[in-house]
């Protein structure tokens, strides 16, 4: 299972294997959070990633990005054979919660992490062109802002919670709302 | 009890009641070693979490929860499969069953868990995947396993027999099985629908001395005889790694078995209730001596006990039995509904299983206050390792 994949040097890498000591290249461990890392390979890595399954429509990929380095890092784009991709967060309008555009990207503080979840903010599929099934494994790719590409694999789980049906239209359900589907 | 009798399981394995006493060697062996997956939770100290942060190892060559020292509580969670679940579909299901298992395990939530503070205590975790002769039929491939022939006994009833995929899922703690198996049906829900669960229980950890055998709702001593060692190491696995589980939910007819008399209870299985003897023998684990006459010419040990029939002459021949206990509600007149989930491993049903069922069914005195109500066989396929997934060497 994807668990934790190394950024590639260069190039769109669709990896499948899950293992942090990938062979994909030579700076391709994880380095610790803590550490700085010279090359930018590593930079960002994605820990725990999965997709909500669906069979048309919209939907969502989450995870954790990792800051590796002792810099600020963004990810500033994102792209994917399996779909149009943006970058979404949730906002407080008019007393209700909406989805729309993260402006600025994803920013991961240095030598932290950013959580990407239900209800937070996500990678949004905008337009799959096939059914996601449950079990699928998704490619995606982060385009960071220094330009350097992060490839990651992500499982699609048959998701029922936390209040994600994706719509631009919809705005957020209430938790309780939410916590009975 | 002394400490010898920590030795049935083989003198290398770790388990959690070779620490309760602090026992010597093994205990600091124990904390050494971690643990794997053919021993059991190894707390590190007496406290209060000691029971509730120990792991077994998901990942390895066999699976987990087979030889692993049964835990306290188990869910035995089976599945029938949609019809439009093809191979592809089950090595999707799996890839999502393995990885939740292996989180779970560690004590981590599953990918997308809605209650992740109920995995934070993975109390020595075991999910056991089985797959049914239906799964293979699924996946058009030939099935190692096939349902059992029926017996006299049978009183079988489909809501708790048959079943394409077994999970079973095994736990020192309630809420950690109950949190796994939410997770897993949730995961198992786009392939097929819940057949069956049978949950069950055996003593919590730190209540009995380690080294005693469990009771069961009939007050009886109930795993004396299980394979040891290097017995075991046969008995249960084959070469590749797998092994077989036949699961039968027997009834235990309690109202007429609290009629008997402690020495017809006795008679009916061949130990002594308290003890667990033999009648051949004075303690537990003497083996019985089944060609002892008494002063009338008869056999000391009854030809008709539970013993005498489920006795296995080559050790290599014996079957691992992982009982859990079951007690669900009284009707209204108070009557229980209670017994055993019987699961026992083993390398070949056909020749290790049969053969004792066989016995059994045809005689055993035993069978007048137990019941089997539900039957159902799998094929336990081998282990994985981090980044595969439990049936990749069948179906990928």
């Amino acid at each position: 299972m994807p668990v934790f994949v190394s950024a590639a040097v260069a190039g769109v890498m669709a990896l499948t294997g899950c293992s942090a000591s990938s062979a994909t290249s030579s700076d391709a461990t994880v380095a610790d959070a803590a550490s700085p890392v010279s090359s930018a390979a590593a930079a960002l890595t994605v820990r725990d990633p999965w997709v909500k399954a669906v069979d048309s429509g919209m939907t969502a990929a989450f995870g954790t990005l990792v800051n590796n380095t002792g810099a600020e890092v963004t990810v500033v784009s994102a792209t994917s054979p399996a779909s149009p991709m943006e970058l979404h967060t949730m906002v407080m309008k008019d007393g209700q919660m909406v989805m729309q555009p993260k402006e600025g990207g994803f920013v991961v503080p240095a030598g932290g992490t950013h959580e990407l979840s239900p209800g937070g903010d996500h990678l949004m599929l905008m337009e799959p062109s096939a059914a996601i099934k449950p079990g699928d494994e998704l490619s995606f790719t982060l385009q960071l802002a220094s330009g350097d590409p992060v490839t990651f694999t992500a499982i699609a789980k048959p998701f029922a919670g936390a209040g994600e049906s994706y719509d631009p239209s919809m705005t957020m359900p209430s938790a309780t709302a939410s916590a009975a589907s | 009890m002394t400490l010898a009798r920590r030795g049935r399981r083989g003198v290398a394995t770790v388990t959690r009641r070779g620490l309760i006493a602090g026992g010597a060697a093994a205990g600091a062996a124990a904390l050494a070693a971690g643990c794997d997956n053919g021993g059991g939770p190894a707390p590190a100290s007496a406290s209060a979490a000691s029971y509730g942060t120990p792991t077994v190892a998901f990942h390895g060559t066999r699976q987990a929860g087979v030889t692993t020292e049964p835990q306290a509580h188990g869910a035995f969670v089976a599945f029938t499969l949609n019809r439009d679940t093809d191979r592809a579909a089950l090595g999707r299901m799996l890839r999502l069953l393995t990885d939740d298992a292996a989180r779970l395990a560690r004590g981590e939530p599953a990918l997308g868990d809605t209650d992740a503070q109920l995995a934070v205590l993975p109390a020595g975790l075991t999910v056991t995947f089985g797959f049914g002769p239906g799964l293979y039929r699924s996946a058009r491939l030939t099935s190692p396993v096939a349902d059992l022939p029926g017996f006299s006994i049978d009183r079988l009833q489909d809501r708790w027999s048959g079943g394409d995929l077994l999970l079973q899922i095994c736990a020192e703690d309630p809420l950690t099985v109950t949190h796994a198996q939410r997770m897993m049906i949730k995961d198992a829900r786009p392939f097929g629908t819940v057949r069956w669960v049978q949950r069950g229980f055996r003593r919590s950890p730190g209540v009995q001395e380690k080294g005693f055998t469990q009771r069961n709702v009939l007050g009886q001593l109930d795993g004396t005889a299980n394979p040891a060692g290097s017995v075991l190491e046969n008995a249960v696995w084959a070469a590749d790694g797998t092994s077989t589980l036949v699961v039968r939910r027997i009834r235990a007819e309690i109202e007429k078995w609290d009629q008997l008399s402690v020495g017809d209870k006795e008679n009916a299985v061949g130990r002594r209730m308290v003890s667990g003897a033999p009648f051949t023998g004075t303690t537990e684990h003497d083996e019985p001596d089944f060609a002892a006459i008494d002063d009338s010419g008869l056999p000391v040990m009854p030809d008709y006990a539970h013993v005498t029939r489920a006795h296995v002459v080559d050790p290599g021949l014996k079957i691992l039995r992982r009982p859990y206990n079951y007690d669900e509600a009284p009707d209204a007149q108070g009557r229980p509904d209670s017994g055993l989930i019987f699961a026992s491993y083993q390398a070949d049903i056909e020749r290790q299983f049969l053969p004792i069922q066989r016995r059994l069914a045809e005689k055993d005195l035993l069978n007048e206050w137990i019941t089997p109500i539900g039957s159902s066989v799998f094929a336990v396929p081998p282990g994985c390792a981090e980044g595969g997934w439990i049936g990749e060497q069948v179906l990928a």
